[in-house]
């Protein structure tokens, strides 16, 4: 509950301080502040001092699971604060708005990780996806970013709608939104609850980018500004999938038989189709729009085998993905060129941001001794321990293999060839920004030995 | 102990490689790290061999049931031997070479052997796969940084290659996970009974990962350009040692987990075996380059080691551990020989050199003495082993074509012995067809060959101590084998 209170207050805080205050710096300054008193009060909850005791109707219910997840999510946007804020500066003028509507995504994620009834959801992520529309858009005279923008709120609002007939036919069926009632319901099969349910999750796999419904994720990821792609493309992403498997445990798990070739295809399909485009790709940007649809994939197995296993990988996954994530952008946000071979000879001139760039790669990639690797090491144990066919884990590993061709692209680009030019490969990077990537590295490096330490406090 | 000594002592000093200032002094410190680990290893042979000294255990992932548990029985030392011996030797043989960046050379690949020292050490699952990528990481960027022309796209390959099968096999050791109640700890995989029909899964799944990296045909195919394309001390690296992965980890974890199938499925593997000797052997006639050659040499050595494993017996499975350290020592020496020859004439392609008798007689004379070492002459350490795994073969009692595999394993040693005569015909005698450019062959270069030379003949007259040290485990593996039908 703290997490949400405060981040909403946050959120029409850091609205004025537009307002009132000029210096872009104590503005930027300021949302890195209160992101840190945010992750401070979430963490406190998760230790037992919720400020707040409000009823609520059971309309939301606070686990350890969910409040884990909102530190790894404040701290990962914390993080992508101290490295990018000032890239957030150029994308135009009202910076203040800016971190204004990131507060109130948190806000939404913080409802996404809790909720327990399906308005909830709904609410979570409605609040999730109308600032991303803006932020989409924000880069106002570039068309690219006005056309994703569109583009994100259009299809968005066409998966909101079938998300809200999905709610409906549920409640049609259940005579209730709450989670409960849907598993007592959906052990059985009726057409209206079956139609629902996969109203719903034909909804969800559209957030969280899931083949077949995931076209609009290069062009929206293309044209957004990068900083907020970043942003888009880690964070809420992975909050998305905590909801989602909270429905899908509720909800679908009852009647796990009836979801299990649809699921089946659905993973199949988002991890051959994410890998194999992002192979083809010419721009490092639209790659990891493509990688952010390939990890999805094998997120998705959270959902197949929902278990100790599935919960603790989805947590892992969700910090080593985002961490390496938002560490690629901010270096790819440093640099001139955008394409693969923008990245020519970086590790010559710029010999650290190259080393932590492949340590953030080697992790996507799942190579041992990174987060990435156990990531998908308990992804895979979820599936099998699930009784996923061998077939679908083994098709899993094989698109894990293609995704190391695209991710070494860039290895190869930075340390084994040489750039045309003399000129520099990247902007000047200041010091603070190397150690903070540095320290990320090393947490990345660290979650790939000792991944326990992070699922310590699921359950105390 | 000795356990653990022998992974940190190349960790940690590759990591403080990383921090000298000139190729003098990274070359000393790797050679001086080098050097400490053999001694460490010798020590745990002699001085330090009881079995208090030979394991380390440490929790490391509680909630799965994953220890960092590194432990040596009698293979795993034969082969911790052969890493520690195999890096003074490439790294002497490189004193003369000039690489840009020493520093990150050697540190690379010291980690590269650290890696390779924790596959052979661990006898957790998890920890063993964890080394068997880490050691491929290092590697992929001294191919791909100092390699040859081709280098970035045929590293790449080699990488994409392998890293297939680890994660096939990833598969395979979660299905075995579940299926030993939750554990990685081999003693305790050991003991159960797995289900015959997930068996043959499995052994696939670990198979197909250990058959790249030998490489087994069909699955070779990166090979002969990754040893040509690497800078040879790396080549020395991948063939010496990192291909012996492989053969080891057949026998640790396939020969002894999945007895069932090994059983089922060895004629499949045998016959597997046999196509890629006969193949690689006809293509290395075909050679004209020095280090093609060598390489295709080495699938066919390589598929003689699986050929003997698969026989199932005693005889066998000693030859096959003993000719890896063997084919490792040897390989070397090759590699050594053919990167002088390259670096003294500017060229390795045997069709433009000749004659060399004359004008390298110390350098012909011992390129003889390993070749013929190659090709199992009697006296060589070779032909110890090779003779155990023919005698293996030949007696084995699971399989109904024991001869015609002997028969087919014999036909490739005759060819051998045709591409590798035939190549010290045309390099070493005839008419001399170039002048030496340069002289690379110093006192550094000729110590190593000296040693490698003495090991040859040494374990050629004298096999025993080292039969004796992997004689306990090979009967521990067999044990847990169906030897008979």
């Amino acid at each position: 509950m703290n997490a949400i209170i405060f981040s909403a207050i946050f959120g029409v805080v850091m609205m004025f301080s537009g307002v009132f205050i000029s210096s872009k710096q104590i503005i930027r300054n300021l949302a890195i502040g209160l992101m840190a008193v945010l992750l401070l009060v979430n963490a406190a909850e998760l230790t037992g001092y919720g400020l707040f005791d409000i009823n609520l109707n059971n309309m939301l219910r606070f686990t350890s699971f969910g409040l884990v997840f909102n530190c790894i999510a404040f701290a990962a946007t914390f993080i992508y604060l101290l490295l990018s804020a000032r890239d957030i500066e150029q994308v135009g003028v009202n910076l203040a708005e800016y971190f204004a509507l990131i507060f109130f995504i948190l806000c939404g994620i913080a409802i996404a990780t809790s909720f327990n009834s399906l308005l909830l959801l709904f609410l979570a992520i409605e609040i999730i996806s109308i600032p991303l529309y803006i932020l989409t858009g924000s880069d106002k005279r570039n068309l690219k970013s006005n056309e994703a923008s569109l583009k994100y709120l259009l299809m968005g609002a066409f998966s909101t709608g079938i998300m809200l007939m999905g709610i409906a036919l549920i409640y049609g069926a259940t005579g209730s939104f709450g989670l409960q009632n849907i598993a007592v319901a959906s052990k059985g099969f009726e057409a209206i609850l079956t139609g629902g349910l996969l109203l719903l999750l034909i909804a969800m796999s559209f957030k969280v980018s899931a083949a077949p419904f995931h076209f609009w994720t290069p062009d929206v990821y293309d044209g957004a500004p990068t900083v907020f792609t970043s942003f888009m493309a880690t964070i809420v992403k992975a909050a998305i999938f905590a909801a989602f498997i909270k429905l899908f445990e509720a909800a679908y798990l009852p009647g796990a038989a009836n979801w299990k070739w649809s699921l089946t295809f659905i993973i199949a399909a988002t991890l051959f189709i994410g890998n194999i485009t992002a192979v083809f790709q010419q721009s490092v940007k639209r790659m990891l729009a493509y990688s952010s649809i390939a990890q999805a994939g094998f997120m998705l197995f959270a959902l197949f085998g929902y278990s100790d296993f599935g919960k603790e990988g989805i947590l892992l996954y969700a910090a080593a993905y985002s961490a390496a994530t938002i560490g690629i952008f901010a270096v790819l946000l440093k640099m001139k060129d955008y394409t693969f071979d923008g990245y020519n000879g970086l590790a010559k001139k710029e010999p650290l941001l190259a080393f932590v760039n492949t340590i953030f790669l080697l992790s996507l990639a799942g190579i041992p001794l990174t987060a990435g690797f156990f990531a998908k090491y308990y992804m895979l144990v979820a599936a099998v321990k699930s009784g996923a066919s061998l077939w679908l884990v083994i098709f899993a590993v094989l698109c894990a293999a293609i995704s190391v061709y695209y991710y070494f692209r860039v290895i190869q680009a930075m340390y084994f060839k040489t750039a045309a030019a003399d000129e520099p490969a990247s902007l000047p990077v200041t010091a603070n920004f190397k150690v903070i990537l540095v320290l990320l590295a090393a947490v990345l490096v660290l979650l790939g030995i000792f991944p326990h330490w992070l699922f310590a406090k699921v359950y105390f | 102990m000795i356990a653990v000594l022998l992974f940190l002592v190349p960790l940690i000093s590759g990591v403080l490689l990383f921090a000298t200032k000139n190729a003098q002094q990274a070359k000393t410190l790797a050679l001086l790290a080098a050097i400490a680990t053999l001694v460490v290893s010798l020590l745990g042979l002699t001085a330090l061999k009881q079995p208090a000294y030979l394991e380390f255990d440490a929790a490391w992932l509680t909630g799965i049931n994953s220890r960092f548990h590194l432990k040596l029985d009698g293979i795993g030392q034969l082969v911790c031997l052969l890493t520690a011996i195999s890096f003074p030797l490439i790294i002497l043989s490189a004193w003369n070479n000039e690489y840009s960046k020493p520093h990150n050379f050697y540190g690379l690949l010291l980690l590269s052997q650290a890696g390779l020292m924790g596959v052979f050490l661990s006898v957790d699952l998890l920890l063993f796969y964890f080394f068997w990528e880490l050691a491929l990481i290092p590697v992929y960027f001294l191919c791909s940084g100092w390699g040859g022309e081709r280098r970035i796209a045929v590293t790449f390959k080699f990488f994409i290659y392998t890293f297939v099968g680890s994660l096939i096999m990833l598969v395979g050791i979660i299905m075995l996970y579940f299926q030993c109640n939750q554990t990685f700890d081999l003693a305790v995989i050991l003991m159960q009974k797995v289900d015959p029909i997930v068996q043959n899964w499995m052994f696939w799944l670990f198979f197909v990962a250990f058959a790249i990296k030998m490489p087994v045909w069909p699955f070779h195919t990166w090979q002969p350009d990754a040893y040509e394309q690497s800078p040879t001390p790396v080549t020395m690296v991948l063939s010496g040692i990192m291909v012996k992965m492989g053969v080891f980890a057949l026998i640790r974890w396939v020969a002894p987990v999945f007895p069932g199938a090994v059983y089922q499925w060895g004629d499949t593997v045998s016959l597997l075996c046999i196509i890629g000797m006969l193949y690689a052997s006809v293509v290395a006639i075909k050679q004209d380059d020095l280090k093609r050659l060598i390489a295709y040499s080495s699938i066919a050595h390589i598929g003689l080691m699986c050929l003997a494993i698969f026989a199932s017996n005693k005889s066998g499975m000693q030859g096959a551990v003993l000719q890896m350290f063997v084919h490792g020592i040897n390989i070397i020496g090759l590699w050594i020989v053919a990167n002088t020859i390259e670096n003294n004439y500017g060229t390795r392609k045997i069709s433009e050199l000749g004659g060399l008798a004359h004008q390298a007689p110390v350098l012909t004379i011992m390129l003889v003495i390993i070749a013929l070492a190659n090709i199992a002459l009697p006296l060589t350490n070779a032909f110890v082993g090779e003779f155990m795994m023919f005698n293996g073969m030949f007696s084995s009692k699971i399989t109904r074509y024991n001869v015609l595999d002997t028969a087919m394993a014999g036909l490739c040693i005759i060819l051998a012995a045709v591409y590798t005569l035939n190549m010290i015909k045309q390099v070493f005698y005839g008419a001399e067809k170039r002048a030496a450019v340069a002289n690379t062959f110093t006192t550094p270069v000729k110590l190593a060959l000296v040693v490698i030379i003495v090991l040859i003949l040494v374990m050629g007259v004298y096999p025993k101590p080292f039969l004796d040290i992997t004689n306990e485990a090979v009967d521990a593996v067999l044990n847990r084998m169906i030897t008979e039908k």
